[in-house]
Protein backbone atom coordinates (compact mmCIF):
# COMPACT_ATOMS: atom_id res chain seq x y z
CA UNK A 1 0.00 0.00 0.00
CA UNK A 2 1.07 3.56 -0.72
CA UNK A 3 0.08 5.98 2.03
CA UNK A 4 0.10 9.67 1.14
CA UNK A 5 -1.45 12.81 2.61
CA UNK A 6 -4.03 14.61 0.52
CA UNK A 7 -1.85 17.72 0.13
CA UNK A 8 1.07 15.71 -1.29
CA UNK A 9 -1.28 13.66 -3.44
CA UNK A 10 -2.62 16.87 -4.96
CA UNK A 11 0.92 18.15 -5.58
CA UNK A 12 1.74 15.25 -7.89
CA UNK A 13 -1.63 15.47 -9.66
CA UNK A 14 -1.35 19.24 -10.19
CA UNK A 15 2.18 18.76 -11.53
CA UNK A 16 0.77 16.68 -14.39
CA UNK A 17 -1.73 19.41 -15.20
CA UNK A 18 0.95 22.10 -15.20
CA UNK A 19 3.23 20.28 -17.62
CA UNK A 20 0.39 19.13 -19.92
CA UNK A 21 0.64 18.21 -22.80
CA UNK A 22 4.02 16.96 -21.64
CA UNK A 23 4.81 14.33 -19.04
CA UNK A 24 5.77 15.45 -15.56
CA UNK A 25 7.91 13.40 -13.17
CA UNK A 26 9.13 13.44 -9.61
CA UNK A 27 10.21 11.51 -6.56
CA UNK A 28 8.29 10.23 -3.53
CA UNK A 29 10.30 10.52 -0.33
CA UNK A 30 9.26 8.79 2.86
CA UNK A 31 9.53 5.58 4.83
CA UNK A 32 9.16 1.87 4.25
CA UNK A 33 6.92 0.55 7.01
CA UNK A 34 6.22 -3.16 6.91
CA UNK A 35 5.20 -3.79 3.33
CA UNK A 36 3.91 -0.24 2.83
CA UNK A 37 5.42 2.94 1.51
CA UNK A 38 4.56 6.09 3.45
CA UNK A 39 5.13 9.33 1.54
CA UNK A 40 6.31 12.35 3.49
CA UNK A 41 7.43 14.61 0.64
CA UNK A 42 6.71 14.86 -3.07
CA UNK A 43 9.70 16.29 -4.93
CA UNK A 44 9.00 17.67 -8.40
CA UNK A 45 11.74 17.00 -10.94
CA UNK A 46 12.42 18.14 -14.47
CA UNK A 47 11.77 15.91 -17.47
CA UNK A 48 15.00 15.71 -19.46
CA UNK A 49 13.35 14.01 -22.48
CA UNK A 50 13.24 17.17 -24.56
CA UNK A 51 13.08 15.05 -27.73
CA UNK A 52 9.62 13.62 -26.95
CA UNK A 53 8.30 14.97 -23.64
CA UNK A 54 4.70 14.24 -24.68
CA UNK A 55 5.15 10.49 -24.10
CA UNK A 56 8.50 9.93 -22.35
CA UNK A 57 10.14 11.05 -19.13
CA UNK A 58 13.58 10.79 -17.60
CA UNK A 59 14.93 12.26 -14.39
CA UNK A 60 18.50 13.55 -14.38
CA UNK A 61 20.47 11.20 -12.06
CA UNK A 62 22.22 14.25 -10.62
CA UNK A 63 18.86 15.64 -9.55
CA UNK A 64 18.11 12.26 -8.01
CA UNK A 65 21.35 12.32 -6.03
CA UNK A 66 20.30 15.71 -4.65
CA UNK A 67 16.92 14.31 -3.61
CA UNK A 68 18.60 11.30 -2.03
CA UNK A 69 20.88 13.56 0.02
CA UNK A 70 17.99 15.70 1.20
CA UNK A 71 15.99 12.62 2.12
CA UNK A 72 18.89 11.04 4.02
CA UNK A 73 19.34 14.32 5.92
CA UNK A 74 15.79 13.93 7.22
CA UNK A 75 16.19 10.24 7.95
CA UNK A 76 13.97 9.38 4.94
CA UNK A 77 14.35 7.23 1.82
CA UNK A 78 13.26 7.39 -1.78
CA UNK A 79 10.16 5.18 -1.75
CA UNK A 80 8.86 5.79 -5.26
CA UNK A 81 8.39 7.96 -8.31
CA UNK A 82 5.53 9.53 -10.22
CA UNK A 83 4.83 10.68 -13.74
CA UNK A 84 1.87 11.64 -15.91
CA UNK A 85 0.33 10.20 -19.05
CA UNK A 86 -1.06 13.09 -21.12
CA UNK A 87 -4.24 11.98 -22.92
CA UNK A 88 -3.49 8.36 -22.06
CA UNK A 89 -4.78 5.99 -19.34
CA UNK A 90 -3.15 5.77 -15.92
CA UNK A 91 -1.77 2.31 -16.50
CA UNK A 92 1.82 1.25 -16.90
CA UNK A 93 3.23 0.72 -20.38
CA UNK A 94 5.88 -1.69 -21.60
CA UNK A 95 8.24 1.29 -21.64
CA UNK A 96 7.43 1.96 -17.98
CA UNK A 97 8.25 -1.63 -17.05
CA UNK A 98 11.39 -1.84 -19.16
CA UNK A 99 12.72 1.40 -17.66
CA UNK A 100 11.75 0.59 -14.05
CA UNK A 101 14.75 -0.52 -11.98
CA UNK A 102 13.94 0.47 -8.40
CA UNK A 103 12.68 -2.84 -7.04
CA UNK A 104 10.38 -2.45 -4.05
CA UNK A 105 9.49 1.14 -4.94
CA UNK A 106 6.16 2.61 -6.06
CA UNK A 107 5.52 3.97 -9.52
CA UNK A 108 2.55 6.36 -9.58
CA UNK A 109 0.88 7.38 -12.83
CA UNK A 110 -1.72 10.12 -13.34
CA UNK A 111 -3.77 10.32 -16.52
CA UNK A 112 -4.21 13.91 -17.66
CA UNK A 113 -6.92 14.57 -20.25
CA UNK A 114 -7.06 17.95 -21.95
CA UNK A 115 -5.09 19.44 -19.08
CA UNK A 116 -7.18 17.99 -16.24
CA UNK A 117 -5.92 15.21 -13.95
CA UNK A 118 -8.10 12.11 -14.09
CA UNK A 119 -7.24 8.75 -12.52
CA UNK A 120 -4.12 8.27 -10.44
CA UNK A 121 -2.91 4.70 -10.02
CA UNK A 122 0.05 3.19 -8.20
CA UNK A 123 2.11 0.13 -9.02
CA UNK A 124 4.90 -1.44 -7.04
CA UNK A 125 7.93 -2.93 -8.78
CA UNK A 126 8.18 -6.49 -7.51
CA UNK A 127 10.71 -9.23 -8.14
CA UNK A 128 14.34 -9.88 -7.32
CA UNK A 129 16.12 -9.24 -10.61
CA UNK A 130 15.72 -7.53 -13.98
CA UNK A 131 14.63 -10.89 -15.39
CA UNK A 132 11.64 -11.43 -13.13
CA UNK A 133 10.61 -7.87 -12.27
CA UNK A 134 6.96 -6.92 -12.64
CA UNK A 135 4.66 -4.02 -11.83
CA UNK A 136 1.77 -4.96 -9.53
CA UNK A 137 -1.29 -2.89 -8.66
CA UNK A 138 -0.91 -1.02 -5.39
CA UNK A 139 -3.67 0.53 -3.29
CA UNK A 140 -3.25 4.24 -2.64
CA UNK A 141 -4.47 5.41 0.75
CA UNK A 142 -4.95 9.17 0.75
CA UNK A 143 -5.20 10.61 4.23
CA UNK A 144 -6.49 14.00 5.24
CA UNK A 145 -4.45 15.49 8.04
CA UNK A 146 -7.25 17.84 9.12
CA UNK A 147 -10.03 15.30 9.35
CA UNK A 148 -7.74 12.36 10.14
CA UNK A 149 -9.65 10.21 7.72
CA UNK A 150 -8.47 7.94 4.99
CA UNK A 151 -9.87 7.15 1.61
CA UNK A 152 -8.69 4.18 -0.38
CA UNK A 153 -8.50 4.69 -4.14
CA UNK B 1 38.10 10.43 5.97
CA UNK B 2 37.09 7.35 4.09
CA UNK B 3 35.86 6.52 0.62
CA UNK B 4 32.17 5.61 0.60
CA UNK B 5 29.57 4.26 -1.77
CA UNK B 6 25.99 5.48 -1.56
CA UNK B 7 23.56 2.59 -2.08
CA UNK B 8 20.13 3.28 -3.60
CA UNK B 9 16.98 2.05 -1.87
CA UNK B 10 16.41 -1.11 -3.97
CA UNK B 11 19.93 -2.43 -3.42
CA UNK B 12 19.98 -1.97 0.35
CA UNK B 13 18.40 -5.37 0.79
CA UNK B 14 21.84 -6.69 -0.19
CA UNK B 15 23.78 -4.43 2.20
CA UNK B 16 21.92 -5.32 5.38
CA UNK B 17 19.95 -2.11 4.99
CA UNK B 18 22.98 0.19 4.96
CA UNK B 19 22.83 3.22 2.68
CA UNK B 20 26.49 4.17 2.90
CA UNK B 21 29.28 1.61 2.68
CA UNK B 22 32.96 2.24 3.36
CA UNK B 23 35.20 0.86 0.61
CA UNK B 24 38.84 0.92 -0.49
CA UNK B 25 40.46 1.47 -3.88
CA UNK B 26 42.07 4.14 -6.01
CA UNK B 27 39.58 3.93 -8.87
CA UNK B 28 35.83 3.50 -9.27
CA UNK B 29 36.41 -0.04 -10.56
CA UNK B 30 38.47 -1.00 -7.49
CA UNK B 31 36.04 0.70 -5.12
CA UNK B 32 33.10 -1.19 -6.61
CA UNK B 33 35.13 -4.40 -6.43
CA UNK B 34 35.68 -3.70 -2.75
CA UNK B 35 31.93 -3.18 -2.41
CA UNK B 36 30.95 -6.43 -4.13
CA UNK B 37 33.55 -8.37 -2.14
CA UNK B 38 31.77 -7.22 1.01
CA UNK B 39 28.33 -7.89 -0.47
CA UNK B 40 28.65 -10.49 -3.27
CA UNK B 41 24.91 -10.57 -4.21
CA UNK B 42 25.22 -6.95 -5.33
CA UNK B 43 27.39 -7.97 -8.26
CA UNK B 44 24.62 -9.34 -10.48
CA UNK B 45 22.63 -6.13 -10.00
CA UNK B 46 25.50 -3.86 -11.02
CA UNK B 47 27.15 -5.85 -13.81
CA UNK B 48 25.88 -7.73 -16.85
CA UNK B 49 27.09 -11.15 -18.01
CA UNK B 50 30.05 -9.53 -19.79
CA UNK B 51 31.17 -7.93 -16.57
CA UNK B 52 30.24 -4.41 -17.67
CA UNK B 53 28.15 -2.01 -15.61
CA UNK B 54 24.51 -2.44 -16.58
CA UNK B 55 23.34 0.31 -18.93
CA UNK B 56 20.76 1.68 -16.48
CA UNK B 57 23.24 1.93 -13.61
CA UNK B 58 24.58 5.46 -13.35
CA UNK B 59 27.69 5.99 -11.26
CA UNK B 60 28.69 9.39 -9.95
CA UNK B 61 31.78 10.48 -8.07
CA UNK B 62 30.53 13.29 -5.87
CA UNK B 63 28.57 15.34 -8.46
CA UNK B 64 30.20 14.01 -11.62
CA UNK B 65 28.98 11.28 -13.95
CA UNK B 66 31.88 8.87 -14.57
CA UNK B 67 30.77 8.54 -18.22
CA UNK B 68 32.18 12.05 -18.71
CA UNK B 69 35.32 11.33 -16.72
CA UNK B 70 37.42 8.19 -17.18
CA UNK B 71 34.47 5.82 -16.71
CA UNK B 72 35.30 3.06 -14.22
CA UNK B 73 38.98 4.05 -14.33
CA UNK B 74 38.09 7.41 -12.77
CA UNK B 75 40.37 8.06 -9.80
CA UNK B 76 38.87 8.34 -6.33
CA UNK B 77 40.30 9.35 -2.98
CA UNK B 78 39.32 9.28 0.69
CA UNK B 79 36.46 11.69 1.30
CA UNK B 80 34.82 11.04 -2.06
CA UNK B 81 31.35 9.59 -2.27
CA UNK B 82 30.52 7.26 -5.13
CA UNK B 83 26.77 7.20 -5.84
CA UNK B 84 25.04 4.31 -7.57
CA UNK B 85 21.86 5.63 -9.20
CA UNK B 86 19.61 3.33 -11.24
CA UNK B 87 17.91 5.40 -13.94
CA UNK B 88 14.37 6.72 -13.63
CA UNK B 89 12.55 6.83 -16.94
CA UNK B 90 9.51 5.60 -18.80
CA UNK B 91 6.47 6.88 -20.59
CA UNK B 92 3.20 5.87 -22.17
Amino acid sequence: MLVIREAEYEVLRRHGEETYPFECCGVLVGRFTGGDRHVEDVVRCGNTRADRPQDRYHIDPKELIGVQRLAAGKGLDIVGFYHSHPDHPARWSQTDLAEAHWLGCSYVITAVTEGVAQDTNAFVLMGETEDNKRLENEVIRVSSRVEDRTVCR
Amino acid sequence: MSLKVSIPTPLRRYTDGAGLIEVSGESVALALESLTEQFPPLKQHLYNEEGRLRSFVNVYVNDDDIRYLQKTETAVKPGDIISIVPSIAGGQ
